[in-house]
């Protein structure tokens, strides 16, 4: 297995650190004058989500972590795992519900996503940054006081809560950051 | 990235800034009566500090070294009697690159004939509040720092207990070597991002960290290195000393730096002997000291990272 050094180490390159996979944030060569040279870098642990800060000697060197990224689509899930395809060769991948995190509450069927790749299993699910989903239960809308531009919960079909116009009804479909549940508008109707 | 490599890194008003520090310095130093010279960039003499690496080059057959500082070529003008002087020019070293690294830079240094450390520091606190606009001053002992920061005497501490300092404070991916190797990285992450967002000028540094300083007994009688640094909001912009003049005592110093070097599989190359000559035939007493040009812009214009103020740095050069 191929292995950096400390001069190599740049944002994105995966490492192994402590057993676990790791992609690199930020490196940083830290030297006093006088005295020994370091590296302080921040690695994000791909399997936690955890961000370390861990400082080196440098020209100390880390193994390359076997992790790729690959667009999939999300097929169904089965109860107990979620499945996904690589669109070009067909091939699929299982994932559970660790693995999948937070992400499935923003997945639905035939979306693409994200699946990242560790020794060729699934080791974490990144949904699309804007997902277009129907409102499955809402309070009813308060038409009128729109101009008070308040917000009330909204459950979308995946299962997400987010803060929608007092104006939206059940069965409309609206558009969502995932990254922040932030709602961004009522989604075109094509 | 896309980004075109033969363009510059550094904006226009960077480059500006640059040049007027560069004239500003000139002007202190003429008033001062300080006289500016040059001394060789490319020499057959390398560094021996341990933690210094040359750049290796080739001049008529023969290897040649880049100066990592111009300190010896200066120090031999000082012995030959030629007083007070400055350099302001290119230095490398090997390897170092980063946020505030690129391994060729601009370098200051200066040497004060008849002058000690803290004489020298005192004009450097000069030098930086008239350049920075910066009036705020403190110094301080490095113990004093380091007793205020994390109530530890670095002096008298056990290696146990700066080991246990630092396992408290960092995450380190290997075990310290030495009391020295703690220390270091105390100051560069620990105290250093503490610093105010003055001048901070701190002395009397460990013994084991003399380098080229003389070693005297401080206050409470512990040997300590006569060398000072100089930072700005926790930035190290300079390194100072009450330069030894003992050719013996150099000479030792020169042979434990290539012996250490040896024994840590790091390049052994040759080292100033004509320093040592020139301080057989008689050194005067003075101080000296360096300053890092490029951080000293990227302070005045605010620059978070040294390639905002160099043109080409070493990726485009």
């Amino acid at each position: 297995m191929a292995s950096y050094s400390t001069n190599e180490f740049k944002g994105g390159l995966k490492v192994m650190l402590d057993g676990d996979p790791c992609s690199i944030v930020e490196n940083e060569f830290v030297k006093p004058g006088k005295g020994q040279a370091f590296n302080r870098v921040k690695l994000r642990n791909l399997k936690t989500g955890r961000v370390w800060e861990r400082t080196f000697r440098s020209g100390e060197s880390l193994e390359s972590a076997d992790v790729m990224d690959r667009d999939m689509e999300y097929l169904y899930n089965d109860g107990e795992f979620y499945h996904f395809m690589e669109p070009e060769t067909f091939e699929q991948h299982q994932a559970d519900a660790t693995t999948v995190g937070d992400a499935a509450k923003w997945l639905k069927e035939q979306d693409v996503c994200v699946v990242t790749l560790y020794n060729g299993s699934p080791l974490a699910v990144t949904p699309p940054n804007h997902v277009i989903l129907e409102i499955t239960d809402t309070d009813p809308g308060v038409r009128g006081d729109t101009a008070q531009g308040g917000t009330k919960p909204a459950t979308l079909v995946t299962g997400a809560v987010v803060k929608v116009p007092l104006f939206l009804e059940i069965g409309e479909t609206i558009k969502v950051d995932t990254r922040t549940a932030e709602y961004l508008g009522r989604a075109k109707e094509d | 990235m896309s980004d075109a490599l033969w363009r510059p890194t550094a904006p226009l008003d960077n480059l500006r800034c640059r040049a007027s520090l560069l004239a500003d310095i000139r002007r202190f130093f003429s008033e001062r009566e300080v006289l500016e010279v040059e001394v060789p960039v490319l020499s057959r003499r390398a560094t021996s500090d341990p933690h210094i690496e040359s750049i290796s080059a080739e001049c008529s057959g023969d290897k040649a070294y880049l100066a990592t500082s111009p300190e010896f070529g200066l120090k031999r003008l000082i012995a030959g009697g030629f007083g007070d002087c400055y350099y302001l020019g290119k230095a490398f070293r090997n390897g170092e690159a980063g946020g505030r690294h690129n391994p060729e830079f601009t370098m200051l240094e200066w040497y004060r004939h008849g002058w000690d450390d803290h004489r020298l520091m005192i004009e450097v606190g000069e030098l930086l509040s008239r350049l920075l606009k910066i009036t705020r001053v403190c110094s301080y002992s490095y113990r004093a720092l380091f007793l205020q920061m994390l109530g530890l005497d670095p002096h008298r501490a056990t290696f146990a207990e700066l080991k246990a300092c630092v396992s408290e404070k960092l995450e380190l991916s290997f075990e310290p070597a030495g009391r020295d190797e703690c220390l270091d990285l105390l100051m560069s992450h620990y105290i250093e991002p503490r610093m105010s967002s003055g001048i901070t000028l701190l002395y009397d540094f460990p013994a084991s960290q003399a380098a080229l300083a003389r070693v005297e007994k401080d206050e409470q009688g512990v040997p300590v290195a006569r060398r000072f640094e100089a930072y700005v909001g926790g930035m190290e912009l300079a390194n100072g000393y009450w330069e030894l003049t003992d050719a013996a005592e150099q000479l030792r110093r020169f042979e434990a730096d290539q012996r250490y070097r040896q024994e840590n599989d790091k390049a052994v190359r040759p080292f100033e002997d004509r320093l040592v000559e020139a301080l057989i035939a008689g050194m005067p007493d003075c101080a000296g000291v360096a300053l890092g040009v490029d951080r000293l812009v990227m302070l005045a214009c605010k620059a978070e990272r040294i390639e905002q103020v160099i043109a080409f740095p070493i990726d485009r050069a």
